[in-house]
């Protein structure tokens, strides 16, 4: 019985491609990289999502609300492209597939605001898959406006395979 | 702007939208434009069959856009979505509708903070929950009004 579990945890196996070398990654930093967010790009993004909300697309409504302006959807940050971390991983070919996001929102993003976008490898793993080795990586990316506040991070899982 | 909910209406297990939306290849290619995702197997049919899809599917981050939007839907404009997690576990595609739904699991205060805990998902037309996630809601409070 001892036998038959230790081949089929992923632990009793060596790493393919996340070795110990490979991991030492974990921890790097991309150059930080900054934006000016336009106020047609928050409404072509809620048009594009289909998000009728005035907040998200019209000066004149949202200049009544609490915010005093238009302001960003949640995802929008989608749109700034993150600069990813460098990560080196000796895979010969993969495919990439988005495994999902976590989101974290602080403080509302307004239309003029200059976020500076950061990413950090966080985590690197790999797990045995029905095709083979799969390597799961976690970047974090901050967003950050013109005053220093953290508006919102995003933790997303990318998957190699 | 639309009618807002406080803390005190909502109950733990009442449910979140629902939200429905059809995405269309027009959605997806005016997503790409405004979000800068351009990889083709969300608009290049062949590109997308070479790649042993079905044909093109949803970008998953269009998918967490219609969470977000049924979230800040119900957070109204004097709630703030807090948290948004979504996973892409099943694959959507475009001439099919979606639907957005949630649940409340969980009311509690946090510092001056009322804060709901919702159990959050996205079904396909089979009823299939391709897309399943949490979200964090403030939420207004009457007794702080």
């Amino acid at each position: 019985m001892r036998k038959r579990l230790e081949l089929t945890t992923g632990k009793a196996m060596a790493n393919k491609y996340v070795t110990d070398e490979a991991k030492k990654q974990i921890g790097k930093v991309s150059e930080p990289r900054t934006y000016e967010v336009e106020r047609g790009a928050i409404r072509r993004f809620a048009e594009a999502i289909g998000d009728p909300n005035p907040l998200f697309n019209s000066e004149r409504e949202a200049r009544k609300s609490r915010f005093g302006g238009m302001i960003a959807t949640p995802t929008f940050c989608r749109s700034m492209g993150a600069p990813i971390p460098d990560i080196k991983l000796d895979m010969p070919t993969f495919r990439g597939l988005d495994g999902g996001s976590e989101w974290e929102y602080l403080a509302p993003i307004r239309a003029g605001d200059r976020i500076t976008v950061q990413s950090k490898l966080v985590d690197l793993r790999e797990a045995a898959g029905r095709l083979g080795p799969m390597v799961f990586s976690v970047v974090e990316t901050t967003y950050t406006n013109q005053f220093g506040e953290v508006c919102a991070i995003q933790r997303a899982t990318g998957i190699r395979y | 702007m639309a009618k807002q909910i406080y803390f005190e209406d909502v109950e733990v297990g009442a449910e979140i939208g629902p939200l429905e939306k059809n995405p269309t290849t027009q959605q997806l290619v005016r997503y790409a434009g405004a979000s800068g995702d351009f990889y083709q197997i969300h608009y290049d049919k062949d590109f997308a069959l070479g790649n042993g899809l079905p044909g093109v599917i949803l970008h998953g981050a269009l998918k967490n856009a219609f969470l977000g939007h049924l979230m800040t839907d119900f957070a109204g404009e004097h709630g703030w979505l807090r948290k948004l997690g979504v996973q892409y576990r099943g694959m959507d595609q475009p001439g099919t509708k979606v639907i957005a739904r949630g649940k409340v699991s969980k009311k509690y205060t946090e510092g001056a903070d009322h804060m709901v805990d919702c159990e959050i998902w996205l079904e396909n037309h089979k009823g299939e929950k391709t897309t399943p996630g949490s979200a964090t809601v403030i939420l207004p409070s009457r007794g702080a009004k």
